[in-house]
């Protein structure tokens, strides 16, 4: 059984990673590209003058200086990135399918602890679910960034992000669980909690990137996040009904 | 009859133990592959990842 879930969320996370990976590549890297053009002549930078002050060591890497780096490649970072191309499309598509399996794993713990199974017929309300938890709920307060934009610390906006997730998720859970009166008010106030305490502010910095850019990415990465929490949600509850079909085709006590 | 041959074999045929042991499992590496992802300071993981994090929504840089 524990096999049993652990495949299908794999399985459901290649299948709907891969597809929001292709949707990546055409809709949303493009404007990430786009916008790094325009990185530094803000008041923002994730440049090589911002890398360095927050460049960190670990172990193993080998010693180097900062200035040869910087001088080979005039504007680039001297830390490791993938290439353009290929290999960062390579990269992201890997991140997506890990991400996508971090997701289903995530909803499959939920789904044990809550004792709700994750089916064909509710798979569609399990997306929904992630995606007002994991996407709308933050991209409330924290709206999507592009590269280049003005941001707040970031270690602050993370903690925002998984608080709120966290709250909205338990709202999400209580009304799968119970629609009585008290339940409705409970997830209510967990739902807002998180945006009453506010999420981090942005300085009011202008940015180089263009509002049209902006206001495009906001809509497309939402649109493609609700693709992929629908995909999830479905293919992870198509599994499981038919690795548990399989299963009940399989004698009491035979090794599967 | 069919619908007892189903319930056996979904869900609610595991034990509580069962669904613990299944969650916590599900939920470590679930974590740690987010984590790693969306979350890592480390530069190599964060570059590897830039595009992702920027598209999926988590704070980036």
């Amino acid at each position: 059984m524990i096999r049993n879930l652990f495949a299908a969320a794999l399985v459901a996370a290649l299948g709907a990673g891969l597809i929001t990976a292709g949707l990546q590549h055409f809709r949303v890297t493009p404007l990430i590209l786009h916008a790094e053009t325009f990185e530094g002549e803000g008041g923002h930078s994730h440049g090589a003058e911002a890398v360095v002050a927050a460049h960190e060591h670990p172990e193993g890497t080998p010693v180097h200086t900062h200035g040869e780096a910087v001088a080979t490649t005039a504007a680039a970072p001297e830390e490791w990135a993938p290439q353009d191309g290929f290999e960062r499309t390579a990269y992201t598509t890997l991140a997506t399918v890990l991400a996508a399996a971090g997701f289903a794993l995530l909803i499959g713990a939920v789904s044990m602890f809550a004792n709700i199974p994750i089916t064909f017929a509710n798979g569609l309300l399990w997306g929904m679910a992630g995606f007002v938890t994991f996407t709308l709920a933050p991209a409330y307060g924290l709206p999507p960034e592009l590269p280049g934009m003005p941001a707040a610390d970031l270690v602050a906006r993370q903690v925002w992000w998984t608080g709120t997730a966290l709250a909205t998720g338990a709202a999400c859970l209580l009304l799968a669980k119970t629609r009585a009166g008290w339940a409705f008010a409970v997830a209510t106030a967990l739902i807002v909690a998180p945006h009453i305490i506010g999420a981090p502010v942005a300085p009011d910095e202008a940015s180089a990137v263009p509002a049209h850019l902006a206001t495009e990415f906001a809509a497309v990465t939402l649109g493609t996040a609700l693709v992929f929490w629908l995909l999830l949600g479905t293919l992870f509850g198509k599994l499981n009904d038919t690795f548990a079909a399989r299963q009940a085709t399989v004698p009491t006590g035979a090794v599967a | 009859m069919n619908t007892t041959t189903t319930t056996s074999t979904g869900l609610q045929s595991l034990s509580i133990s069962q669904r613990i042991i299944a969650g916590s499992l599900a939920l470590m590496l679930g974590l740690t592959l987010l984590v790693g992802t969306g979350f890592a300071g480390d530069f190599r993981l964060h570059n590897g990842a830039h595009d992702t994090r920027h598209a999926m929504g988590f704070p980036c840089h």
